[in-house]
């Protein structure tokens, strides 16, 4: 097969077209309300968490072990987060030893600005990727677009929201909200303009649109002398990075370009080498349910005559220290981005990624997310602010999380942050400081509840009817109730109030 | 044995029906509670809004009024699971705003011995059968703090199995939220209604006459929406139905 | 790096450093890893009998053969694939394609992926093989050959000897050396990304046969 052009008009570069970010995401109420209007979503995102978290159950059922490989990944993930200099160091003096090169960015616009400048001094004006939170958090192919260079994701769900000038909504299946007729359409628009059209008279049988993306995108593979990864795992012993995926398209770019530029994380480390056997088994059983994922690449530095000559590794923080620095959140960073917490939240499976505003969504975003935009130094705007309350704190991510973290716990701590925060910049409580204030101040003593619910009574039985109030009118909350609620009348006889009245004051409790 | 009932500030005010079976309950099975009136609220719902400082008084206050029984019985589980997970960590808080260091020593001691009621029955009374009789057919749904942050696992199962007459009918996705989570209620209203929709589908499409849980916040929630949607399930806390002795019902 | 690239690089090296140093001053303690998982299976179960197994629950075709009975299996195993034009390493074994009726193309000099694009497969042999996942793993050891050479060919046959075979990841890495490029191939490429349609084949080797060797 040769790697020829479509026989259609010369691809129009794609520069001058804006990738889409988070900006502009409203405060998570709101995304929430837009995306559960959205039947298609709701629908798959149904259907797709509710696969994945019963595969996983069993994939994880399988072992008997599953909680003491928490408890060791856990307990590895906090060794490495508790002495991580030391690591960092240990890991760029092995990777400089094995023949690469190891660039430091305090953050999005430096990891950028050497990402384009390794680029350009190979002269590529494309480079292909395999999909990396990382990159997206720094927004890695808009720097790059502006600098005049082509960025081809090559994960078929990244491909599918690249062409489709799109958003992720999902950890590990980014495409998640669209159905099959929907990417047959993006295939279709789209492909021609960047590179080998999709064939004529293209189906919507996945296994075609498989197909189509695989010869769409093997001629970029082939020529591309850049690529860029994230990374899994980096051993600090060894200097080794290792990738997991399922398509080949990981393998591809991390074998095929001369160059290869990988962005990682600062706390994307494990100690040793046989530490590895821990993450190993852990990741795969609880992103794709399986024993293990069908491709891991594992490389350190440079290997002459095998794979890129040229590797360039960016250790990032962007962030990542102001998590740590807050010793109940920084459990955050363990975080291995299985997105098993996703297919198991209540919250997440209705309202689909896009409404977090974030690279990184669901519970494992409502806690990173907040920690990484700064809310352990100062406060953070309307939409940040909102990720840490959604959620009813069922508790069910941290069930699933393999690696132990315990997001509800992090969620109630970035609350309480919030609440100090606005308790700082507001001169005026807000409706619900100030509710929250009379709430805590009608609860200090029985005498004060006493009152309060004597009037609750009373109020009760002008609106009640029936032991019931149904529509009320009025500002939030009650709006907010009673918008698709109905709620019990409040007792006229409370229930302290009738223990009195029938105990004669007593407070009782008699021996058996 | 002494046993205060802690009856929780929204049954308190909303469900004191709940309470009045706790103490029939409890009296049947030869235990009179005592109801200390110096008891208010566990703090929860202002510790998990981000106000944790509001709950130091509120911890401080729940410590001084059950000091000195040997247990708390409570119809409420996710109070439960904040008395025993979350008021050491509120002690703390106390300490490092000034407060005495005693605190934290008399949480200690407190905690242990606080119940949600299922665990109350089963575990410190030792009892399954409870003498009841509640011929209706019945959904159980259990809540998530009980299932999660207590581990009463199937006490509530057992218990209503247990009752004579009772038909307990099976609640698809059981484990599932109901959504209500305390002030997400209203501050993401949307999506607490939504995933309370499924639920309800569920309890709907289970046929119970009757849909009960250890939690009355979440069958307020559950509830609510089955009344706006004109059901006539009814919804009652376990409590009500372990009371229930056919004569009245 | 140029000198400026090299001062901003320092520079943030030492911010980045000095900020996890900061952020750490509460002195967290790391208390002693439990590790109490499995590491090994248990001495009743087959190593290799699990593995054909498990290499087969992956959609990967598993043929089993004795060491005499190689050549004859191989040769079976190309034809059925319809491999006429085969990519080996420089070191595979000859006597494994003793039987065979391919044309071999040999990676010395090294193919460009043009020659490799237009192989119909390859085959190589393997540096150590899990049990417990189906997964056998490629280091460029001996008969496996550098990376390209196993990923563009859309047949890919390996070889795997009965005393490569492990029980578990844990005993793999024990035997794996660390700075060798290594890829771990748990069955055919496949994505679910599509309406959570599990499709195998998307840009690695869309066929994988095993063939487990053991007398």
């Amino acid at each position: 097969m040769t790697s020829s052009a479509g026989t259609g008009p010369p691809p129009t570069p794609r520069r001058d077209r804006a990738e889409r970010t988070f900006d502009g995401t409203p405060p998570f109420p709101e995304a929430a309300r837009r995306a559960l209007a959205d039947d298609q979503l709701r629908a798959n995102l149904g259907r797709a968490t509710t696969t994945i978290r019963t595969k996983r159950a069993a994939a994880v059922g399988e072992r008997a072990d599953w909680e003491a490989l928490r408890l060791a990944g856990a307990a590895i993930k906090d060794e490495v987060l508790h002495d991580l200099p030391a690591q960092l160091e240990r890991f760029e003096q092995a990777v400089t030893t094995a023949g690469g090169i190891v660039h430091w960015a305090r953050d999005a616009t430096e990891a950028n600005a050497i990402v384009a400048a390794i680029v350009r001094d190979h002269g590529a004006t494309e480079v292909v990727k395999v999909k990396s939170m990382a990159t997206q958090e720094i927004e890695l192919n808009e720097a790059l677009r502006l600098e005049g260079i082509d960025v081809w994701e090559t994960d078929l769900a990244e491909l599918i929201v690249q062409l489709g000038h799109d958003l992720p909504s999902h950890i590990l299946v980014p495409a998640i909200h669209r159905n099959r007729t929907e990417i047959r359409d993006i295939f279709i628009d789209e492909m021609g303009r960047v590179g080998r059209p999709a064939p004529t008279g293209l189906g919507s049988d996945p296994a075609e649109l498989a197909e189509a993306a695989r010869l769409h995108l093997r001629e970029k593979f082939l020529r591309a002398r850049v690529a860029i990864s994230g990374a899994n795992f980096g051993v600090a012993d060894t200097g080794s990075v290792v990738v997991l995926e399922s398509e080949g398209n990981g393998r591809m770019c991390l074998t095929l370009p001369e160059v290869l530029i990988t962005v990682m994380g600062v706390e994307k480390l494990v100690p040793t080498w046989q530490d590895l056997e821990v993450f190993l088994q852990l990741l795969p059983r609880s992103s794709t349910a399986e024993r293990m994922n069908p491709y891991t690449s594992i490389w350190t530095g440079v290997t002459p005559g095998d794979g890129p000559q040229t590797f360039h590794l960016i250790l990032l923080d962007n962030g990542r220290t102001d998590v740590l620095s807050d010793p109940t959140g920084r459990q955050a960073l363990r975080c291995i981005r299985c997105s098993a917490c996703l297919n198991v939240c209540p919250v997440y499976e209705r309202t689909g990624g896009q409404a977090y505003g974030s690279a990184y969504p669901g519970p494992i975003g409502a806690i990173l997310t907040p920690q990484l935009r700064g809310i352990a130094k100062h406060p953070v705007d309307a939409q940040t602010a909102s990720l840490p309350y959604a959620s009813s704190l069922c508790g069910a991510c941290f069930d699933a999380c393999p690696v132990r973290i315990d997001i509800p716990e992090v969620l109630v701590h970035l609350r309480g942050q919030i609440v100090r925060h606005s308790e700082a910049t507001h001169r005026v409580p807000t409706t619900e400081a100030a509710g929250m204030r009379v709430a805590a101040w009608t609860l200090r003593t029985p005498r004060r509840l006493g009152l309060a619910e004597r009037v609750a009574g009373l109020a009760g039985r002008v609106v009640g009817r029936r032991g019931r109030i149904g529509r009320m009118r009025g500002p939030w909350p009650v709006s907010a109730w009673f918008a698709a609620r109905n709620l019990t009348t409040p007792a006229r006889e409370s229930f302290r109030a009738w223990w009195r009245r029938t105990h004669g004051g007593r407070v009782g409790g008699g021996n058996p | 044995m002494r046993v205060a009932l802690f009856i929780t500030c929204y049954n308190d005010l909303l469900y004191p029906e709940v309470g009045r079976a706790m103490v029939r309950l409890l009296r049947r099975l030869g235990h009179d509670v005592a109801f200390p009136a110096e008891q208010t609220c566990c703090g929860q719902m202002h510790y998990n809004s981000g106000y944790q400082d509001a709950c130091i008084p509120l911890v401080q206050r729940f410590t001084a009024a059950f000091a000195g029984y040997d247990a708390v019985v409570t119809p409420s589980g996710s109070c439960a699971s904040m008395v025993r997970r979350y008021h050491p960590a509120v002690a703390q808080l106390a300490v490092e705003q000034g407060e005495g260091a005693a605190i934290v020593q008399d949480v200690a001691a407190l905690a242990p011995r606080v119940f949600e009621l299922s665990e109350f029955l089963i575990d410190v009374l030792g009892v399954t059968d409870v003498g009841a009789s509640f011929p209706h057919s019945v959904a159980f749904h259990p809540t998530c703090h009980s299932t999660r942050l207590l581990g009463v696992g199937d006490r509530p199962i057992r218990l209503l199995s247990a009752v004579d007459g009772l038909t307990l009918v099976d609640l698809p996705r059981s484990d599932a939220c109901c959504g209500f989570g305390g002030t997400f209620a209203v501050k993401n209203p949307d999506t607490s209604v939504a995933i309370g929709h499924d639920k309800v589908d569920d309890v709907l499409g289970s046929g119970a006459e009757v849909l009960t849980a250890g939690d009355t916040s979440c069958l307020m929630h559950i509830g609510g929406l089955l009344s706006r949607r004109g059901s006539p399930v009814r919804v009652m806390h376990m409590a009500e139905i372990l009371a229930a002795t056919g004569t009245d019902g | 790096m140029s000198d400026h690239d090299a001062a901003r690089n320092a520079e943030a090296r030492e911010a980045v450093l000095g900020r996890i140093r900061v952020a750490l001053a509460d002195r967290p303690a790391s208390p002693p890893v439990p590790r109490d998982y499995e590491r090994a299976l248990p001495a009743t179960v087959s190593i290799t009998d699990l593995f054909a197994q498990r290499v087969g629950d992956y959609r990967a075709e598993v043929q089993r053969s004795s060491a005499v009975g190689l050549p004859a299996t191989l040769a079976a195993v190309l034809a059925r694939r319809r491999v006429r034009r085969l990519a080996t390493p420089t070191d595979v074994p000859p006597s494994w394609l003793a039987a065979a009726d391919v044309e071999r193309v040999t990676d010395d000099p090294p193919l460009t992926f043009e020659q490799l694009d237009g192989v119909d497969g390859v085959i190589t042999g393997c540096a150590v093989a899990i049990a417990e996942t189906g997964t056998v793993i490629l280091d460029a050891g001996p008969a496996q050959g550098r990376r390209a050479i196993s990923l563009l060919p859309d047949v890919h046959i390996c070889v795997v000897m009965a005393n490569q075979v492990v029980g578990t990841v844990t005993e793999a890495l024990e035997r794996l050396d660390p700075t060798r490029p290594q890829t771990w191939i748990s069955g055919p490429s496949a994505t679910s990304d599509i309406e959570l349609h599990r499709v195998e084949g998307v840009h690695g080797p869309r066929i994988l046969d095993v063939v487990l060797v053991k007398d």
